[in-house]
């Protein structure tokens, strides 16, 4: 077993420490404003689709120079102001007390506070509001959405939750792997002997490399983003990468939803342009390619309309227009096929660990 | 003596009494139903003449019964009608042959008056005679000390009155008179009607107090609510335009005027010596031609060239006696009560040389006017309630509100009130249902209903802004103190932060905004609290 084992560069307690004072600047603004008998208001970069562009250097979605203002004098704004206001209260209570709640708890819980929400939707939408505001991801104010995804590796880590803090724990030590949820997703990182970082579209394949011990073979922590990777697990990546200094590998089905589950991944999402901290730009995308599906001569499934129309989409989309981006989806478009994970299965069931990952690892180092 | 007076003689060969009861369908005496509407309403229409040719504040009651002893037959059956004034009264040498002979009447004239014919009255008497062999009963008196009464039936064959019986008494009163007559009616189809009559009559007239009593003994009171009586219209001349070649033919054989154009200044409307002289010119007769001497032919010439030329002067409406806003505004409020309400009375115009007044008032709101457009229709102050459909003003109204320029909605509820005053109603049958399409008197209506329908609109916009600053203050009120609460919270200050001023100065901004609508109110126009 290697021994040689990483020391964690950057701590996030800082980081709450900031928010904190972002979130009190918020209320001091706003109650100032009252107190000068002034109608308060607060501007924000808008998330409208003609303010979200595309930045080649950091290779993602970004919110533009457009600004909108919500004032309370307007009383079409006043009404989501004032949940708004609301909202930072209570996050700041939540990370106070170091609670968490989902985005369900949050549409309920304020109904105690007399703010009424229409439903889920409308308190969702004002939580992204102030991320924008404040620009920090709702992960960070407690609050996350009820998917879960998983990890696997041999990484120490340090609970910071209530209940647990200085408690640690290795992720290696439970089979089906831990739930990325708020308390993991709060853990101090201490220590790992893991290379790398490989994150699997589902968990099936997450299952089996476990069982055919792909952490201490390839010395790599195992994620499963179960489908299109939830913002925490994104999240977690970019910790891993930036905090442990781990490159980050991504193996999806073959299609052409796969890959986009990759691109995210590393270079985020239009809907989440007003966060940064959500990407891995350097992270891999190392399969199923569609030009592996000949090479491997993997069985298939063909492509529907509503998949290459997909692929049209991306095709105009900035993010794919270099490297293995724009050139597997030319390839899927000239095969109009495609093929999931299992295929491998038809070769035996170890064939995709035992022979895909590392040969794909290492075209990996050439990208 | 002018010469519509002796019109009244245009049928008398054939006895106009006679006449009318074949046709009894062209007056509004078609059924029992109607029947009974309309002699009330006649009668009625005498009373309220009566009164306002002479200025005085109306006092009418009504009065339908049955006769005891039909009490259970079913309709339609025997009804006693009685209606009762105080009005000028009527010398009791006139009275036999105003009451008992059709087309004899004092309203022949020039002049703006609810009666035009000199029939309504007497058909109504004709009708009940005829239907239950009985006499009518007249008692009147002009000075309120000698009260004559007469009871008559008609001579039909030879349109006169039979006095069967005449009587007089002194006494201490008030001038008036009362027309107590039996018919055969229908009060279960009629009494709808009958009382959509009194109630638009009370409408446009407020200053008269009008009381009935239908056969099942309820009472129906519309009081007097102002004391304004519209000025006493002043009779006038013909106009030129509207002369025919008839009234020319008598006007020359008549006449002791040897001079043309002093004939022509003398018995004609705004006609001075100058106009007198150019029309002769532009009629081609030398101006010392002799009136007396002109033939037929030439008077038809004559009169062609009266209707062409454009020389005379428009007809003056002195004459004329519009309700005007004072009237027009307490019969809405109390018979319409409703939120709001416009009045337009249009600048005088004039059809065929009759001049004539348009007025047009709108009420919206409130809890009296039901959903959807509901037209009240007058001439002269009579109440039109049938046919609307073929009235102008229905046409007018239907035109214009069916565009919605004016942001109204079709539910809106909504009272339009057309009012048209003339020397000449230009009624399409003696039955006083509809008006004619005259262009000119369309144009007028529908200028009158555009400038209310716009106060109306300015009004709900107004409205509408009044109840946004009301609602924008309720929001305020409620989210302001839960912006406090929780900015408070967040940045830890000490004490909640002073914003009340916030919501204060909206209140402020509202009382301005709603005095500012008082000050800007037109006369013409208002909102009832
Ligand atoms: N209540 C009354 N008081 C005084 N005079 C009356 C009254 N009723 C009728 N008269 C006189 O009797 C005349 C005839 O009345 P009648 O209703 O038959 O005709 P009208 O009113 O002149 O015209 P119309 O046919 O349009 O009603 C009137 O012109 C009026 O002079
Ligand atoms: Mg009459």
């Amino acid at each position: 077993m290697p021994t040689q084992r990483r020391r964690v560069k950057e701590r996030s307690s800082n980081r709450k420490v900031e928010l904190k004072a972002i979130l009190q600047k918020l209320g001091k603004e706003v109650y100032d404003s009252l107190d000068s008998n002034r109608f308060p208001s607060i501007d924000f970069p808008s998330r409208s689709v003609k303010n979200i562009v595309y930045e080649p250097k950091s290779k993602q979605y970004i919110l533009g120079s457009r600004k909108v203002t919500r004032s309370a004098s307007n009383i079409k704004h006043i009404r989501p102001f004032t949940q708004l206001t609301w909202l930072a209260y209570f996050a700041t209570e939540l990370v106070g007390q170091e609670k968490t709640s989902t985005l369900r708890d949050v549409y309920y819980s304020s109904q105690a506070y007399d703010i009424e929400f229409d439903d889920q939707s409308q308190s969702d939408s004002i939580i992204t509001d102030l991320e924008t505001v404040i620009e920090r991801a709702r992960e960070e104010l407690n609050i996350y959405p009820e998917e879960r995804s998983a990890i696997f590796g041999d990484l120490d880590i340090e609970y910071t939750v209530r209940g647990y803090e200085g408690k640690r724990l290795n992720l290696s030590s439970h089979p089906d792997g831990y739930l990325i949820g708020p308390s993991l997703s709060t853990a101090e990182f201490v220590d790992t002997s893991a290379e790398m970082v490989i994150a699997v579209e589902k968990g099936g394949l997450f299952t089996r490399f476990v069982e055919e011990k792909v952490h201490s073979r390839f010395k790599a922590i195992i994620i499963d983003t179960a489908g299109q990777a939830p913002r925490a697990t994104r999240y977690m990546l970019r910790r891993l990468h930036e905090e442990l200094s781990l490159p980050v590998y991504v193996m999806t089905d073959g299609d052409v939803y796969g890959e986009h589950i990759a691109m995210v991944i590393i270079s985020g999402s239009a809907r989440a342009a007003h966060l940064r901290d959500l990407t891995v730009p350097s992270g891999k995308w190392i399969g199923i390619w569609a030009s592996d599906i000949a090479k491997y001569n993997l069985p298939t499934i063909p492509m529907s309309e509503i998949d290459i129309k997909r692929v049209h989409d991306l095709k105009r989309d900035p993010r794919y227009q270099k490297g293995i981006w724009p050139r597997e989806l030319d390839t899927f478009l000239k095969i109009k096929r495609k093929c999931e994970l299992e295929a491998f299965s038809k070769f035996g069931l170890t064939t995709i660990v035992d022979k895909y990952l590392p040969e794909k690892l290492q075209i990996a180092k050439s990208l | 003596m002018t010469a519509h007076r002796n019109n009244q003689s245009s049928f008398s060969e054939i006895s106009p009494s006679e006449f009318f009861y074949r046709n009894r369908d062209l007056a509004g005496f078609s059924n029992p139903a109607k029947a009974l509407y309309t002699a009330t309403r006649e009668l009625v229409e005498n009373s309220l003449d009566a009164c306002e040719s002479t200025e005085i504040l109306p006092k009418i009651s009504v009065r339908i019964r049955y006769r005891e002893e039909e009490r259970h037959e079913p309709d339609p059956r025997t009804y006693v009608l009685t209606v009762k004034d105080n009005g000028h009264g009527i010398e009791p040498r006139q009275a036999p042959n105003a009451f008992g002979r059709v087309f004899y009447g004092s309203k022949y004239r020039l002049r703006q008056a609810r009666g035009m014919f000199g029939m309504g009255g007497t058909m109504a008497i004709l009708y009940g005679q005829i239907t239950t062999s009985k006499p009518v009963t007249i008692t009147t008196s002009t000075d309120g000390r000698e009260f004559h009464t007469f009871r008559l039936l008609i001579d039909i064959q030879n349109n006169k009155p039979i006095i069967l019986s005449k009587s007089t008494k002194r006494g201490v009163g008030s001038s008036g008179t009362s027309v107590e007559l039996l018919l055969h009616g229908d009060i279960f189809r009629a009494s709808a009607k009958i009382r959509d009559y009194f109630r638009q009559t009370a409408l446009v007239t407020p200053y008269a107090e009008i009381t009935f009593i239908d056969p099942q003994g309820r009472l129906w009171y519309f009081p007097q609510t102002t004391a304004t009586v519209p000025k006493v219209p002043r009779e006038t001349k013909p106009h030129p335009h509207g002369f025919d070649f008839e009234a020319m033919r008598r006007l020359l054989k008549h006449t002791d005027e040897s001079s043309f154009p002093k004939l022509l200044m003398n018995e004609f409307h705004r006609v001075g010596k100058q106009t007198a002289r150019n029309f002769l010119r532009f009629a081609k007769f030398d101006l010392r031609t002799d009136p007396r001497t002109v033939s037929n032919e030439e008077t038809v010439r004559l009169v062609e060239a009266m209707h062409r030329f454009d020389g005379f002067l428009p007809p003056d409406s002195n004459c004329l006696s519009p309700l005007g806003t004072e009237i027009l505004k307490s019969g809405i409020v109390n018979e319409l009560k409703p939120e709001f309400y416009s009045i337009a009375i249009r600048p005088p115009s004039a059809y065929s040389g009759y001049p004539f007044i348009v007025e047009v008032a709108l009420a919206y709101g409130g809890k009296t006017i039901g959903e959807g457009v509901r037209l009240y229709r007058f001439a002269n102050r009579i109440p039109l309630l049938y046919d609307e459909a073929s009235d102008v003003a229905g046409m007018v109204v239907n035109d214009l509100l069916d565009r919605r320029a004016y942001n109204i909605p079709r539910e809106a509820p909504l009272a339009v009130i057309t009012h048209v005053c003339s020397t000449k109603i230009p009624y399409k049958s003696v039955g006083k249902e509809f008006l004619a399409e005259r262009p000119e008197l369309e144009r007028e209506l529908k200028n009158g209903l555009r400038e209310t329908l716009r106060q109306l609109k300015s009004y709900l916009s107004r409205k509408g802004s009044i109840e946004a600053v009301l609602r924008r203050k309720n929001i305020y009120a409620k989210y302001l103190p839960l912006i406090a609460k929780f900015s408070q919270a967040l940045s830890g200050a000490k004490s909640p932060p002073r914003y009340q001023q916030l919501i204060k100065d909206f209140e402020d901004e509202r009382v301005i905004t709603v005095e500012q609508i008082a000050n800007a109110k037109k006369k013409s126009e208002g909102k009832i609290e």
